[in-house]
């Protein structure tokens, strides 16, 4: 039942990576890119983490995309914009490189994953991922590097502004 | 008494750092002051060590005085520590004695010298290391002065550094001793070895009852010891280095070439005696080695034309003599000439010192001659150190080179006793040559040069050391048992146990299914009285062949001067002495020309090509691959992430 | 009930596209897109060990990577903008800086 569930997502999820890479107006990228991660919060529901998939859709797909969406119009980049360049002539001898290594990476890293035993599953509480069971989770054991995260996220936020704003002095 | 002993190499060792670092600041006057203090405060001492010799109780060991444990490396134990016995009193005596007395003498001869300072802080460091030498209790202590004195030799024969053949003589110094330097530390590594220790008294000692008369152990062993005796001592064939050595400033020949250093040869074997006795083949070999140089420096001596050359045959042939001396068994014969032999020769080469500074640097007989007028003094004690070296009766040259004749022949064979009398015949004629040729006869004095007499601090020097060589010999008169004072002075050192030391080879060999009897032999070695009339007959066979040897000296060189010249014309005989037997020319050819060429070879091939190459080898391909290195670093930054991606690939693979 | 292996299939292969578009594309804004496909891989391998071995501890791991994945993309595009400001593009073949 579930596996029937699972396929069609992740076809739909890669498929729409595949489209993220390909598509040659960022734009279209971006929405690709939209679709995958709501892809993902299903697969997390599938994988009983709530918790996470409510906040792949609000995080990643709300306030991440946004940015993205914004800096793509803000910049105003059309389609083909990538290819208005003039090509260097190594640049498609190494994508094809690139395209095959990575495929025998992939092919090595699934032949490993089959051949490994990963033993039974284990019985999931009902209470498996829901807010309370994490949030308990994150602020007792991880309580400090959730404050560091913190920190991390000003610090950034902090970088930004000071990159992006104009110099006026 | 024996705590003062430290004292005695002390003094010239602080002599020679305040000369060395301080003398140009210092001026001359204190420069000399200094540089003749510790010497002559240094014999003070060893004055009064000699006395407290007197007041040592009979059979009790000698006192040695160890300043620090120096090696402390598991089963070697090395002590820094000097030896206060007859042997080692007798030649500090000499040392410091003779060496005071050329210190004093340096004064006048290189006052002139702009270096000055740094000539006498060299020759307090000689005379330092020379007293290591002599007062070292071990073998070890006794290598840091034999290094010592050849660093200085080379040092002072390189002197005048500016001179190119002083320069060629000084290396050539260094190396030929280094030769003998490096038999004499595997003698020493043999020693330890065989003894397990390396002092002087603990191994002659131990020595009767370890090892076997005769066995090669004790022959290597001794032969060893002798190769480094060779270097030092000047004798075949290592000699060649003495003559050339004359290049140095003429009170260094005096002090290392012909008083002291050369000396440490003879008294480094008569100090291990105890070993020597017991390598028969040895001694033949030492007998004929000093027999050969003997006889074959004396006739170079006879050929040669710069006042101080003559002077170093002489020297190697005297040598000569106390190794044949050595080779007899006769070690008491051997310290007695040496000790007569530093006080003529030092004698000698001051005297010719002082001829060479009133002729302003002129060394060549050829232009020298009448000048006994000029100069008096130096003329008188000169000829008297060549009446002692000649060995006419009584001067100290008689007494002690009588008496390394009789021995050869009591206690060797005829052989050693003719090599002897024949060289004895020739240094009488070579000596007596050098006196007629310089101070006798028509000046061929350039005219411009005008001699003159020396100061006195150079002419007293002179006639105290005519004096020594004048009385020296009551040191050791012979013929009537119990006065040689000498003798009986040394009797201690060198009396060896030879019941004990054969009956231990019987047993030893015994054990080995060698059954050989030494009674004979012991016999041999004990006391004989020899007949006072043999005695007698040979004195008088000696001294008719030193007159006749003056006699033909005369006839050559004095009444027809015409002689020489008719005998040598053209005789191939007589250019090859007079070339040195080309000995030289032959170690040339033997060893230092493949040397040579092995070096340019190695140099051109090996290092030019092998080292440079591979050095430079290493550079080129670090360019080249620097070439391919920079194919990778394009600038984009995707070109490295999928080099990363690469690698990861590729580990993931081997993963 | 889906196998863990599918799950990490899965996410090896996101992981790979990712990686693919990140070598590959010369649009900046792209590439990190890229990147964020990497990120999201590895977020589904964590919370699917998680539901094998039944603890949260994952979870708590995709959470930090959803911090770290913001705050990179909002410095990241505050630097696409100051890059873009310097010269107008933002392909990433026109910055090699980097040889020097």
């Amino acid at each position: 039942m579930e596996l029937l569930i699972f396929y069609p997502l992740a076809l739909v999820t890669i498929l729409l990576a595949l489209g993220v890479v390909f598509n040659t107006s960022p734009i279209n990228s971006a929405v690709s890119l939209i679709g995958m991660m709501l892809g993902l919060a299903a697969v997390f529901v599938l994988l009983q983490a709530h918790f996470i998939a409510i906040l792949q859709v609000i995080v990643y797909a709300g306030a991440i995309m946004v940015l993205f969406m914004f800096v793509i119009m803000l910049l105003n980049l059309k389609a083909g914009d990538d290819r208005a360049w003039k090509m260097r002539e190594r640049n498609l001898y190494l994508s094809i490189l690139t395209g095959v290594l990575i495929l025998l990476g992939l092919y090595k890293l699934t032949d490993k994953i089959q051949s490994t035993e990963f033993g039974e599953t284990a019985k999931l509480p009902d209470t498996f991922g829901t807010t309370i069971e994490v949030g308990t989770k994150l602020f007792t054991d991880y309580v400090l590097p959730f404050e560091v995260a913190s920190i991390l996220l000003l610090a950034a936020m902090v970088g930004a502004v000071v990159l992006a704003k104009n110099k006026v002095d | 008494m024996v705590n003062l002993a430290f004292l005695v190499p002390l003094f010239p060792l602080i002599g020679s750092i305040i000369n060395g670092f301080y003398g140009l600041k210092i001026g001359k006057d204190w420069v000399s002051k200094i540089a003749c203090g510790g010497p002559i405060l240094s014999f003070l001492v060893v004055l009064c060590l000699w006395v407290s010799l007197f007041f040592h109780p009979e059979g009790a060991p000698y006192p040695e005085q160890i300043l620090f444990t120096w090696v402390p490396a598991g089963s070697l134990q090395v002590e820094f520590g000097f030896q206060v016995d007859p042997l080692s009193c007798v030649m500090m005596l000499v040392v410091t004695g003779v060496g005071s007395v050329i210190h004093v003498f340096s004064i006048g001869y290189m006052y002139e010298e702009y270096s000055y300072y740094r000539y006498f802080a060299y020759l307090n460091l000689f005379l330092f290391s020379m007293l290591l030498l002599v007062m070292g209790n071990n073998f070890l202590v006794m290598f840091i002065g034999w290094e010592g004195v050849g660093a200085c030799s080379y040092f002072l024969i390189g002197y005048y550094f500016e001179k190119k053949s002083a320069c060629d003589a000084a290396t050539k110094a260094f190396v030929v001793n280094r030769i003998g330097d490096f038999g004499f530390l595997i003698g020493i590594f043999y020693v330890f070895q065989t003894f397990g220790t390396i002092d002087f008294s603990s191994v002659m000692a131990a020595a009767p009852t370890t090892l076997v008369y005769g066995s090669e152990t004790v022959t290597l062993l001794t032969m060893f010891l002798f190769i480094g005796a060779t270097g030092k001592s000047a004798q075949i064939p290592l000699y060649t280095w003495l003559p050339d050595a004359m290049e140095g400033p003429t009170p260094v020949s005096a002090l290392i070439h012909a008083a002291t250093m050369v000396t440490a040869g003879v008294y480094m074997v008569v100090r291990c005696n105890a070993l020597f006795n017991l390598a028969p083949l040895t001694l033949t070999i030492i007998a004929l080695v000093g027999g050969g140089t003997a006889l074959m420096a004396a006739t170079i001596g006879c050929t040669q034309w710069d006042i101080k050359r003559v002077l170093a045959d002489s020297t190697v042939s005297q040598l000569g003599y106390m190794f044949v001396a050595c080779g007899v068994g006769a070690y008491t014969a051997a310290i007695f000439h040496l000790v007569t032999h530093a006080f003529f020769k030092a004698c000698l080469f001051l005297g010719s010192g002082s001829v060479i500074h009133a002729m302003h640097h002129e060394q060549d007989i050829r232009r020298m001659g009448g000048l006994k007028d000029h100069m008096p003094i130096t003329y008188l004690t000169f000829l008297i150190s060549t009446i002692a070296i000649a060995g006419i009766f009584p001067f100290s040259g008689f007494f002690s080179k009588d008496e390394i004749l009789f021995h050869a022949l009591m206690d060797g064979n005829v052989i050693y006793w003719g090599m002897g009398v024949s060289g004895a015949f020739i240094t009488a004629f070579y000596m007596f040559r050098l006196v007629f040729l310089t101070f006798h006869g028509e000046s061929r004095v350039d005219p411009h040069v005008h001699p003159h007499e020396s100061p006195a601090v150079m002419t007293m020097p002179l006639i105290i050391l005519a004096g020594l060589a004048l009385g020296g010999g009551l040191l050791g008169i012979p013929l009537i048992h119990g006065w040689h004072i000498l003798g009986n002075w040394l009797e201690p050192v060198i009396s060896f146990d030879w019941a004990t030391a054969l009956h231990h080879s019987e047993t030893v060999l015994a054990s080995h299914g060698h059954h050989e009897s030494f009674t004979e032999l012991l016999h041999s070695k004990g006391e004989h009285h020899p007949n006072v009339w043999i005695e007698l007959l040979l004195m008088a066979f000696s001294v008719a062949v030193a007159l006749s040897g003056i006699y033909m000296a005369y006839l050559f060189y004095r009444k027809h001067p015409e002689l020489p010249a008719k005998f040598t014309k053209g005789q191939w005989g007589f250019d090859l002495v007079q070339e040195k037997y080309r000995v030289d020319e032959l170690y040339d050819e033997m060893f230092v020309k493949p040397t040579v060429e092995a070096s340019e070879r190695l140099w051109k091939d090996a290092d030019m090509k092998g080292v440079d190459g591979a050095v430079n080898g290493v550079a080129q391909s670090i360019g080249f691959m620097s070439k391919i290195a920079q194919y990778f670093q394009s600038g984009f930054v995707r070109n490295y992430a999928m080099f990363m991606v690469m690698g990861f690939v590729v580990l993931l693979i081997i993963i | 009930m889906v196998p863990l292996s599918h799950y990490l299939i899965l996410s090896a292969v996101l992981f790979s596209i990712g990686a693919l578009g990140v070598l590959i594309r010369r649009n900046a804004i792209v590439v990190f897109m890229c990147v964020e496909i990497m990120l999201n891989a590895v977020n589904i391998s964590l919370i699917a060990f998680d539901n094998h071995l039944n603890q949260h501890d994952g979870q708590i791991f995709s959470f930090m990577v959803m911090c770290v994945a913001a705050a990179e993309v909002s410095v990241g595009l505050a630097i696409v903008i100051a890059l873009f400001r310097n010269r107008p593009t933002v392909n990433l073949d026109e910055f090699n800086l980097m040889k020097w």
